[in-house]
């Protein structure tokens, strides 16, 4: 069996996981182990992003990190951890400058400064972009490079923690899948962190990467680490529905909304967001849980269209104004049969980010010893709704912060006999298993629960349907059949992100089941009201026999 | 409902060659990923396919051999009409069914 010794161990290979990995080393650390599921830096959120990113600059006017600060506080309806929104706002600058330094090219106006545009819930200009539709892939290629040139740095794709070793009351490092092979992988570390970005996946309609799984939240609460926030799962309002569009993100529609606006109309062609209290006759400027509400009620009153949605229209924007703002973009959306200037595309909610996650404190340690978090595995800055744009300084900020920390994190105390458990698992796992049930048919079916169940509006009865389905599912892992073969096993990875995606999805049903009012993303129809006693953050936590609860409060 | 067809070119670099046929239910707009998904998760959950960002075309991790063509299946439309042969990539040590490797030397744990 493989075994690894780092010093610092950073799970997850997207913008946080990479720039951890940089920030350990550069703070100190000897050796650094960079893994992903995936391949290191193209799996995961970041590479996805082809919107914008905040950050008060001042390029286009007046800003300073406080009223982002405002902003983000406000959009989290009450329940931000100020501590961490702050940190976020104020590093967020340095890190987005130093982004342009990597040779990430910022759009800029003809007098060269770098362009930026009012994305809902901002009070002024202040998220940037990459042209056209480019700012993941630029901010993910640049750090590539940088990690890439750190020989302290050892990367390793296709590794997948399955899971934290804990010996006495901390975390010293992790067993892992190798997919190649089929077997085990221990790792010991003096300090490792979680950046395995959100569980976006565990939902039908998605924007989520394949390893959006929510394997972090797993692992945190395997390790006794507590979560936070979990109810509250951004639904992007506008994501693609129909016609069938392949090749790029189905969230690819809101940077055409800052430049041109556009038109959100119901199924008989009319406006309907001003029922919802959002006037868009001047701007775009609906926050995204009021869209993602107001398209969901228009669909369940039958007001939708054809595909279930909404329309978003540009049809009224002249020929040229639509190929100045799209670019290429114009070419690619014809090569799927799309002419904006003669229909308009569907639109519908769709699953893209996790305000919820891990508990940390301001150096994105949690409150288990030796183990960190980074990114959006992280809960608390974004409250009950993110803010546009705050999701890729939240990967950088917190990132580099959590590598700064964990670089200096003290020796650990590895145990084999502590990660025998999880390795023993693996060994009798890739043996194979004869069976009915297989998991990549439970992952699906877990995908239709949630968005059913638990997605934009959710009630009760719902609620308790899918905890119950869940818990099924989860006795049933027992019973899952694994396919014959070692090398490359696909059945004996799907068993692992069951196992992770389980965990994740019924923390996310626990905690909404609590939350006995709706607030930002979570929508009660049984509660439809904010109920000022509950502007409190709740947790949720799981005992050593697998039972997971939410905090009261 | 229409059907496509697939024949998929299966086993590991040490097994002799076989493909094995599946029929998955056709959509207009559909994709090959699509449909190697559609197969994971109703007829055979063994398939293996090496995939990330499922839509997006931004990983690049997806790239096989379609009708002899080296093609991303996330962007490579399904057609109701033929069998599609899909096979792993050519020029890369085969692991399984379609995934190869294709990861950097520098990324691999040996």
């Amino acid at each position: 069996m493989t075994h690894l010794d780092t010093d610092v161990l950073v799970v997850g290979a997207g913008g946080a996981g990479m720039y951890a990995a940089l920030a350990a080393a550069r703070a100190g650390a000897e050796r650094v182990l960079l893994i992903d599921k995936s391949l290191v830096g193209r799996g995961g959120a970041t590479i996805m992003a082809q919107m914008t990113v905040a950050a008060a600059l001042a390029e286009e006017s007046d800003d300073d990190w406080r009223w982002h600060l405002d902003d983000t506080l406000a959009a989290g309806r009450g329940l931000c951890d100020e501590t961490l929104a702050a940190l976020l706002c104020e590093e967020a600058p340095l890190r987005i400058r130093e982004m342009g330094d990597w040779q990430v090219g910022w759009a800029r106006r003809d007098n060269g400064r770098i362009a930026q545009v009012t994305a809902p819930g901002h009070s002024r200009p202040r998220c940037c972009y990459v042209d056209f539709l480019n700012t993941g892939p630029a901010v993910a290629a640049a750090l590539r490079r940088q990690v890439s040139r750190i020989d302290r740095v050892r990367r390793v794709s296709n590794l997948t923690v399955t899971d934290p070793v804990v010996a006495d009351g901390a975390v010293v490092g992790a067993v892992a899948l190798d997919a190649a092979s089929g077997t085990a992988v221990t790792i010991a570390a003096k300090a490792t962190i979680i950046a395995t970005g959100g569980l976006t996946r565990i939902y039908r309609r998605n924007s989520a990467s394949a390893n959006m799984g929510g394997d972090g939240y797993a692992l945190a609460l395997l390790a006794g680490a507590p979560l936070v926030d979990m109810e509250f799962v951004q639904f992007f309002p506008i994501g693609h529905l129909a016609p069938r569009l392949v090749g790029m993100d189905p969230i690819m529609w809101d940077p055409f909304r800052y430049k041109l606006g556009g038109r959100l109309l119901d199924g008989a062609g009319n406006e309907f967001l001003a029922r919802y209290g959002s006037d868009e006759t001047d701007a775009y400027t609906t926050p995204r849980d009021i869209a993602s509400y107001a398209i969901t009620q228009e669909v369940a009153a039958g007001r939708g269209s054809p595909h279930g949605g909404v329309y978003l229209s540009f049809e009224h924007v002249p020929a040229a104004a639509l190929r100045e703002a799209f670019g290429p973009v114009i070419e690619r959306l014809a090569r799927n049969g799309i002419d904006l200037a003669r229909t308009p595309v569907e639109v519908s909610p769709i699953a893209h980010y996790h305000m919820g996650g891990v508990v940390v404190d301001e150096r994105m340690a949690t409150e288990v010893p030796g183990l960190y978090a980074a990114g959006e595995a992280v809960g608390g800055a974004n409250g009950a709704n993110r803010l546009s744009g705050n999701a890729i300084p939240e990967a950088l900020v917190f990132g580099e912060r959590a590598g700064r920390f964990a670089a200096t994190a003290k020796p650990a105390g590895w145990r084999d006999s502590a990660a025998a458990e999880a390795v023993e698992r693996i060994r009798e796992l890739a043996d194979g298993r004869p069976g009915d049930i297989a998991a990549s048919a439970l992952l699906d079916e877990l995908r239709g629960l949630m968005g059913d169940d638990v997605g934009p509006l959710r009630g009760e009865v719902g609620l308790e349907r899918a905890h119950a389905r869940l818990g099924g599912m989860r006795a049933a892992l027992g019973e899952v059949a694994i396919a014959p073969g070692r090398e490359c096993n696909a059945s004996l990875a799907d068993w692992f992100e069951l196992r992770a995606s389980l965990i994740a999805a019924e923390a996310v049903t626990r905690a909404a089941l609590a939350r006995r009012e709706s607030r930002g993303a979570h929508r009660r129809e049984d509660f439809p009201d904010s109920v000022p006693q509950f502007a409190k953050s709740r947790r949720v936590a799981m005992d050593s026999a697998g039972s997971i609860t939410a905090s009261r409060e | 409902m229409k059907t496509a067809r697939l024949s998929v070119r299966r086993g590991t670099a040490d097994e002799p060659p076989r493909y094995a046929e599946f029929s998955v239910p056709f959509e207009d707009g559909a994709t090959v990923l699509d449909a190697l998904l559609w197969v994971r998760a109703h007829r055979d959950p063994s398939l293996a396919v090496r995939y990330s960002c499922i839509n997006a075309n931004v990983c690049k991790e997806c790239t096989i051999a379609v009708d002899g063509k080296v093609v991303y299946a996330c962007t490579t439309r399904l057609v109701a009409d033929r069998a599609m042969v899909l096979e792993p990539l050519p020029g890369k040590r085969r692991l399984r069914d379609l995934v190869t490797e294709t990861r950097s030397p520098r990324e691999r744990l040996s």
